[in-house]
């Protein structure tokens, strides 16, 4: 790989300055390419037969457009030996992610504002053991919470995915109202408080409706973490309430008859589809949300 | 008022005193339980001889013994220290010279940062189902080549055990080098434009610029980009899983798919919590040290 020159902080005229420009504009395409190639080679695999699959190349436009693998990867495809497609998964994966981040991100919200608006001795103290959480390998928790659901009865259920979800899903919340919190004036607090306003009132009459863009963040944040989650899925669920990413693995490595790479890549899209679109419907809270997570504390 | 009203008030008042502690304890002790419990409970059954069931007899350092004369976890150690290495520098090559030239003013740059950044929002099991097909050994990128007229190119990686955590490395640096490109241009974007042009009019060229004054600023996001990294390359199960199983045999094992295969798959719990103990050790090697510096660094 060739480094050329970066051309933006002294800008010679000239020749020397074109070429540079397009040195630049040709090493920024090729990485658009490089991070597009999957995503075109998954879609034009998934539009192809398999005949054409086998005949052609990765990247050969498919001669002729047939959706049968999508519809197959939604609702026929056999997923251990259960053939219903990802349909079934997709909507487990629904009534996960939403309760989970709606709770994990309400909760959150109280939490740093009650730590950041109303310090009390130890709150810091307190918001660090919390923080703590957003950094264990979930390796250390899984074989306690595995039993621990056993006993409470939600084995092998969606509920049980959404009180995990919840849970190891506050430190992160937290974090993230916490940062916005302490950037707020303390100032409208105080003269809420002196007014006779409680604590609820507070929260709901003024923090809240300022922290939307911390809500948005917080959501999105969370909503990602929590559909694109495998280790959690596999561990915690069987079979029938697998969400939609331990289907999309299950789908790929169920190796009765033909491989059906078509299937599988319409598979893989679908499952990412959700995410893919929030990402670029609101990327700019994406990308604001992967900083905060960057700058902790 | 009288005696009843004002001593409601009172109650009133101190009620309204404790709520922010009322409201925050309860999230505190769950965290309390689900993390410092959880973590207890690990680190008290790899003390013990627990199999298939956990049991409460302490029986020392055996599962640790046990675990580190077993082969499989060498081959996870060995290839975790591999991708550690490839994943964190690549990404870091990649996401440091991308965030520079996209920092030359360049119009369409919005765009551009999309589509570097887009792989983050996927699942790992995604990107481990695409790279699966994109380097089939027959099919993919070996077909590819050879209609290209490279009639001899031979790519096996995915099934060759000395070679497959390559492709571990290839789609883990094709999903995370974006992100590592944005936390630096953000960081650019923050360095002080006078520093830049002082360092221009001394006559530094533009690649002195960024090598001895821009880059050494942005300490700070080399420092978090690495912990980031690093974390994501310890924790990494997804991805293994669906693009190799940890396979061929147990050829790109790591870590982490070590623990959920002991504890889930062959019932050896006390091994199972002595790597996920073995695990956290590591990452707190990492983490402490830098939250020790940032949480100082916040208190000056």
């Amino acid at each position: 790989m060739t480094q050329p020159a970066p051309a933006g902080i002294v800008r010679p005229k000239g020749l020397r300055h074109r070429l540079m420009r397009i040195l630049l504009f040709a090493v920024l395409g090729t990485f658009c390419l490089y991070y597009l190639l999957p995503l075109f080679i998954m879609m034009a695999t998934s539009l192809k037969s398999l005949d054409e699959i086998r005949t052609g190349t990765l990247v050969s436009l498919p001669r002729q457009i047939t959706f049968d693998a999508w519809l197959k990867a939604w609702g026929s495809a056999c997923v251990g030996v259960r053939c219903d497609g990802l349909k079934p998964y997709m909507w487990n994966s629904v009534l996960m992610v939403v309760p989970a981040v709606a709770i994990s991100t309400a909760l959150g919200a109280v939490n740093g504002y009650a730590l950041t608006k109303w310090r009390f001795p130890g709150a810091n103290t307190i918001f660090a053991l919390m923080l703590f959480g957003a950094f264990i390998p979930f390796q250390v928790v899984l074989l306690p919470m595995a039993r621990t659901l056993g006993v409470l009865g939600l084995a092998g259920s969606v509920t049980g995915l959404i009180l995990v979800h919840t849970v190891y899903g506050l430190a992160f919340t937290t974090l993230f109202f916490r940062n916005f919190f302490m950037g707020v004036s303390d100032g409208i607090v105080q003269a809420a408080k002196i007014d006779g306003a409680g604590f609820f009132g507070i929260f709901s009459q003024i923090v809240l409706p300022m922290a939307l863009p911390a809500i948005v963040v917080t959501v999105i944040w969370q909503f990602t973490q929590i559909w694109n989650d495998f280790l959690f899925g596999v561990a915690f669920t069987v079979g029938d309430s697998n969400p939609v990413t331990v289907a999309l693995n299950n789908v790929v490595n169920t190796s009765t008859g033909v491989k059906e790479y078509n299937v599988d890549m319409a598979a893989a899209i679908i499952a990412g589809l959700p995410t893919l679109l929030v990402y670029v419907l609101a990327g700019k809270y994406f990308v604001r949300g992967l900083a905060a997570g960057a700058v902790k504390g | 008022m009288s005696q009843a009203a004002k001593r409601g008030l009172a109650a009133r008042r101190i009620l309204e005193r404790q709520l922010p502690k009322i409201v925050v304890s309860p999230l505190f002790a769950a965290s309390l339980f689900f993390v410092y419990g959880f973590i207890a409970w690990t680190v008290y059954i790899s003390f013990t001889r627990s199999g298939v069931l956990p049991s409460y007899t302490l029986d020392g350092l055996s599962q640790y013994i046990r675990l580190w004369a077993t082969p499989r976890w060498q081959v996870a150690l060995s290839n975790l220290f591999i991708f550690c290495t490839l994943f964190i520098t690549l990404c870091t090559v990649i996401g440091v010279l991308l965030a520079i030239l996209l920092d030359q003013r360049i119009r369409i740059e919005g765009v551009i940062r999309t589509v570097y950044l887009y792989p983050m929002a996927l699942s790992f099991i995604v990107t481990g189902t695409a790279w699966k097909w994109i380097l089939n050994p027959g099919l993919g990128i070996e077909r590819l080549m050879h209609s290209l007229g490279f009639a001899n190119f031979h790519f096996d990686w995915l099934v060759n055990p000395q070679m497959a955590i390559y492709t571990v490395v290839i789609a883990g640096v094709w999903q995370s080098s974006g992100y590592v490109m944005a936390l630096f241009l953000a960081g650019l974007r923050s360095v002080d434009d006078e520093i830049i042009k002082a360092a221009a009019i001394d006559g530094a060229g533009p690649l002195r610029t960024y090598a001895s004054v821009v880059l050494p600023i942005m300490r700070p996001v080399f420092l978090s980009s690495f912990i980031i990294l690093a974390h994501l390359a310890i924790k990494s199960f997804d991805l293994v899983v669906a693009l190799t199983g940890g396979g061929p045999g147990y050829a790109t094992d790591m870590p982490a798919t070590f623990m959920y295969s002991f504890a889930f798959q062959r019932s050896e719990l006390g091994t199972a919590a002595a790597s996920a103990v073995m695990m956290l050790a590591t990452i707190l090697a990492v983490i402490v040290p830098y939250l020790y510096s940032e949480l100082r660094g916040a208190s000056k």
